[in-house]
């Protein structure tokens, strides 16, 4: 773990960078998150990176909270931090002014295009963000079971993941995995 | 605010039974009820007061910690049916915007909230109420994580974990693309598809990718609006 200055300014570049990019939430940016901390920077492995993408799926609230976990990683408390700031700021900003003028556009064509051509690239890239971390973290045949269990569990029902979360852990507790 | 968009709800089906004022800035919403329980439709009570930046504060940090793998849900649930802040149709016209913004939605939903009811103030108490507590928990959990994670017994739970959360997360995109299957021409699905490949198979770095299938998505959807 270092927590030099570069190491900060190349998580908020980075992150500041994804969240204008995130198109459809931070799950969009899975793909490019593991890109950067494990293959560019070498900040973490690839199991690493699966444990953090699952913790952050199972604590409540945003799925934007995995930067901060990231962040934690890379370089403690203000890494977190900044890791958060970084992922946030941006789009709360554009968010704080661009929501004031919003009425006026509601309606226009221009608007709606652009909504609609985005709705496709967000499903895409969630497609893959849970793809990404598959191809890195489903090693056996049990795991895949499990993952295609769950996507079939939250398609035809609206169980509370949580208790898929618990038995899935104990199915790996237990040697399974 | 309230004019039927074709591809929501329309005005109609938002079950108060009173009428609706729009969210303007620095104007309180004149309807608000503080009732708690939420399916029946409870009579809205008049008050001039809109919630203040504490009420904002818990709202959202309630949204947050409920909200596991669908922040969405709860923020309809607390801020339409529970504190009755905002109509359906007006939370349908945020949220819109929301997901037109880039980022978080749900994260820019409390921003774009937050300062139609408080302003600055707001819409800052509402993002930390939103991002403060999931924080806090996830840096204890890192801290556990770093302290604990090479644990034999620990690796195996979070495989499972892992396991089910790639699951939930392809569950959950595949119920967001149905809807895309109905378009007329398939074109919706096909981009769907090649951004899948392009990010997720091919590993393209996401901005590359983005600046050729964007426009073009874009594009195509303006030609065929």
């Amino acid at each position: 773990m270092k927590d030099d200055t570069g190491t900060l300014i190349a998580l908020a570049g980075y992150f500041a960078l994804m969240s204008l990019f995130a198109i459809g939430g931070a799950n969009s940016a899975v793909p490019e998150m593991q890109r950067v901390a494990v293959e560019v920077e070498r900040w973490m492995t690839d199991r690493q990176f699966a444990d953090i993408f699952a913790m952050a799926q199972i604590t409540p609230g945003p799925n934007v909270i995995i930067v901060t976990l990231i962040g934690y990683h890379v370089a403690g408390l203000i890494g977190a931090l900044v890791a958060t700031l970084a992922m946030c700021g941006p789009t709360c900003v554009f968010a704080f002014y661009v929501g004031h003028a919003w009425e006026r556009f509601k309606d226009a064509p221009w608007r709606r295009a652009i909504q609609a051509g985005l709705l496709p690239i967000s499903i895409g890239l969630i497609g893959a963000s849970a793809f990404v971390v598959a191809s890195v973290a489903l090693h056996n045949f049990v795991a895949v079971a499990i993952t295609l269990g769950t996507a079939i569990v939250t398609y035809l029902t609206r169980l509370n993941p949580l208790w898929i979360f618990a038995a899935a852990a104990i199915l790996g507790l237990i040697g399974l995995l | 605010m309230k004019k039927d968009r074709g591809r929501f709800p329309p005005a109609g089906a938002d079950p108060r039974p009173v009428p609706t004022k729009a969210l303007v800035p620095g104007r309180p919403p004149v309807y608000i009820s503080r009732a708690m329980s939420e399916t029946a439709p409870a009579p809205a009570e008049p008050s001039s007061a809109a919630p203040n930046l504490l009420e904002l504060f818990i709202a959202f940090a309630l949204i947050s910690l409920c909200g596991f793998g669908g922040v969405l849900a709860w923020s309809r649930r607390m801020l339409v049916e529970q504190r009755k802040w905002m109509t359906a149709a007006e939370f349908n016209d945020a949220y819109a915007l929301c997901q037109f913004l880039p980022g978080p939605n749900v994260v820019n939903l409390s921003v774009v909230f937050g300062r139609r009811i408080r302003g600055t103030a707001g819409a800052i108490v509402a993002l930390v109420g939103l991002i403060g507590p999931p924080f806090v928990i996830i840096t204890l959990i890192g801290l556990l994580y770093a302290r604990y994670g090479e644990i034999a017994a620990l690796q195996r739970m979070l495989a499972g974990v892992t396991a089910a959360a790639v699951g939930l997360v392809f569950g959950t995109c595949a119920k967001m693309a149905m809807p895309l299957f109905t378009d007329r021409w398939g074109v919706a699905p096909l981009v769907a598809l090649a951004t899948f490949a392009a990010i997720g198979v091919a590993r393209w770095p996401l901005y590359g990718a983005l600046a050729v299938l964007v426009p073009l998505s874009i594009a195509i959807a303006w030609v065929r609006r």
